[in-house]
């Protein structure tokens, strides 16, 4: 179970995570949306112990994030950013084993190398295996970072935009991989999502952010819906159901086909 | 036949892991340099008193050793927690504040009274002084909310600017006969080098090789970022911490054994990188500690027996270095 209590972060006088707090219990796929520069990234890094907070307390199974050493909270959670540079030249293999490391300090055993060459084929990277990551596609890298986090086989697993540079095969492979995360392993993923769409297929919960503050929590059914999405994104959004799942229409808003029909 | 051999099994236990034989070897091959070039030293044209002859050149040797390892460790040390392979710890105006120190001290006390205070002491007074350096270098680097590297490397390379102008300002207004002394002290050169000095620093740098050894697996993560190494459950503000105290005493060392010697370290830690095929602290700092002493003892060699000492080694070494450095700058832009 992750517990937040009046956390709040400051950038001078901009207060970007205003006193925020919320359980996500064990298990399923929470989805944190939003518009740009609403705190979710910031949020979930303060979970990930990436930022420190300016004020309250954030506890994982209990264990408050910011005093916990470490290593310890390397086994139970895991955080992959947005924007992941390596300042050293590595192997796409180097790079998943990296995320063994609070398993085995770098020496790795060879249940390490199975938690590897499984995480490798999951997300199809046998063939780039010995490739230096600096000379992959766009996307090619964001599926090697999410293999490493993968491979740190955590309880908690939070993602920050993890779809960005995917095409729409490796998008929809990958979030439906982070689905059999939750489902099939147990693992409990907070994912911040940009298209609300995969959230209403694949999250079990959304939580909505807006300027610091959360302003809807819910299923996706509950919060995906014309009203809602007004006030979340301040945009009339026609919601329509595709598969008993509410989908949101934003990529016809401004288009003469949707225009055109009144 | 059997070097394949060797291949295979160095291929199983690595799992596969590209070239993990190739950095042993490089170690392997560079501990038989460094072993060559040190007897080569010691034992070159022997005249005279055996005794006296070896006494002196082991020391000379000892210095060389501790100076390379410490400016080599140095090196990497900043490389790693900066994410940043161009830096040195002279940039960062390191070695310019032990010069200062020293020059400061000449003005205040004189050469005479600086000299008379216990070896052991002074160096443990200029050490306290640049780990407060450190101290404030870190603030910079991780106490705001913009953990800027640019800023920190503008701020160091001001500093040791003012560092350098203030110890050129104090030499102009010293005492003619205070200034000779005081050169003497800094530029001492590899020939004149201290015994209880030796021992004092051979300590330090022994203390601190061994006290890092346990961050070295760490310091692979921190290598691949903050926010990985954090992730992966590295302490990267205590480990950062520790490298910079590493760095300040290191630095602290090689300036007092042998003055400034300013691209040494950035010298060998990327010829280390590029001789090992890897980032990994488990061979780097020993591979660039190693290529340190062999330019150390093999340049100190060929000074003396071809150009007889003429040239200054240290001016030597900033000459390549110089070159070296602008190479690097180049290639890191095409990149």
């Amino acid at each position: 179970m992750i517990e937040l209590s009046g956390v709040t972060k400051r950038y001078g006088p901009n207060t970007v995570v205003n006193s925020v707090s919320l359980t996500i219990p064990g298990g399923g796929v929470t989805a944190l949306v939003g518009p740009n520069g609403a705190g979710k990234s910031s949020l979930l890094s303060m979970i990930g112990r990436l930022l420190p907070m300016d004020e309250g307390e954030i506890r994982v199974d209990g264990l408050d994030v910011s005093r916990i050493a470490g290593d310890v909270l390397a086994k139970k959670l895991s955080i992959l950013r947005q924007e992941n540079q390596v300042a050293v030249r590595l192997t796409v293999k180097e790079l998943v084993e990296f995320g063994r490391f609070p398993h085995s300090r770098g020496r790795l055993t060879a249940e390490d190398g199975r938690h590897v060459e499984e995480a490798i084929d999951f997300l199809e990277l046998a063939e780039f295996a010995g490739r230096p990551i600096d000379r992959l596609s766009g996307g090619q890298r964001q599926r090697a970072f999410i293999a490493m986090v993968l491979c740190q086989d955590t309880d908690y697993v939070l993602l920050d935009e993890p779809l960005n540079n995917l095409d729409m095969r490796h998008a929809s492979q990958t979030m439906g991989l982070i689905r059999r995360l939750a489902t099939e392993l147990n693992k409990t993923i907070v994912i911040v999502l940009h298209d609300i769409n995969f959230a209403s297929y694949h999250a079990d919960r959304v939580v909505a952010m807006k300027d610091g503050a959360i302003v809807a929590d819910g299923t996706p059914r509950e919060i995906i819906t014309g009203p809602s999405m007004a006030e979340i994104f301040d945009l009339e959004v026609p919601v329509h159901s595709y598969a008993d799942r509410p989908v949101a229409a934003y990529f016809a808003i401004g288009s003469r086909h949707l225009h055109g029909q009144d | 036949m059997l070097v394949d051999r060797w291949r295979t099994a160095l291929a199983v236990r690595g799992r596969g892991i590209p070239d993990r034989g190739r950095p042993v070897l490089v170690l392997v091959l560079l501990g038989i340099l460094l072993a060559m070039v040190t007897a080569l030293f010691m034992t070159y044209d022997l005249k005279g008193s055996l005794d006296f002859a070896l006494e002196l050149r082991g020391r000379k040797v000892g210095g060389m050793l501790l100076v390379g390892f410490a400016v080599a460790y140095a090196a990497v040390l900043l490389h790693t927690i900066t994410n940043n392979r161009i830096l040195t710890p002279s940039l960062m105006g390191f070695d310019a504040l032990f010069v200062l120190i020293q020059t400061g001290a000449a003005f205040l006390f004189g050469t005479l009274a600086f000299l008379a205070i216990d070896v052991r002491l002074r160096f443990g007074i200029e050490v306290g002084i640049m780990l407060a350096f450190a101290a404030i270098l870190y603030r910079l680097l991780f106490g705001g909310e913009n953990r800027d590297l640019f800023l920190l490397v503008l701020a160091g390379i001001i500093t040791g600017t003012v560092f350098s102008s203030l110890t050129a300002l104090i030499m102009r207004v010293l005492d003619p006969n205070e200034f000779l002394t005081l050169q003497d002290l800094l530029f001492a050169n590899f020939s004149t080098v201290n015994r209880d000095l030796l021992l004092v620093s051979a300590a330090a740098v022994v203390v601190i090789i061994v006290a890092t050894r346990p961050l070295l697996g760490q310091l692979d993560a921190v290598a691949i970022g903050r926010e990985h190494a954090i992730n992966l459950g590295v302490n990267h503000r205590a480990v950062v911490r520790q490298c910079l105290v590493a760095i300040a005493v290191l630095v602290s060392v090689s300036t007092a054994l042998v003055g400034p010697v300013a691209f040494l370290g950035l010298l060998v830690s990327n010829m280390a990188y590029q001789l090992t095929g890897t980032f990994r602290h488990r061979y780097t700092p020993a591979a660039a500690g190693m290529i340190a002493a062999i330019a150390l003892i093999g340049g100190q060699f060929i000074l003396q027996e071809v150009f007889a000492s003429v040239v200054r080694l240290s001016v030597i070494i900033s000459f390549i270095g110089g070159i070296y450095f602008i190479l690097l700058l180049l290639r890191e832009a095409g990149r």
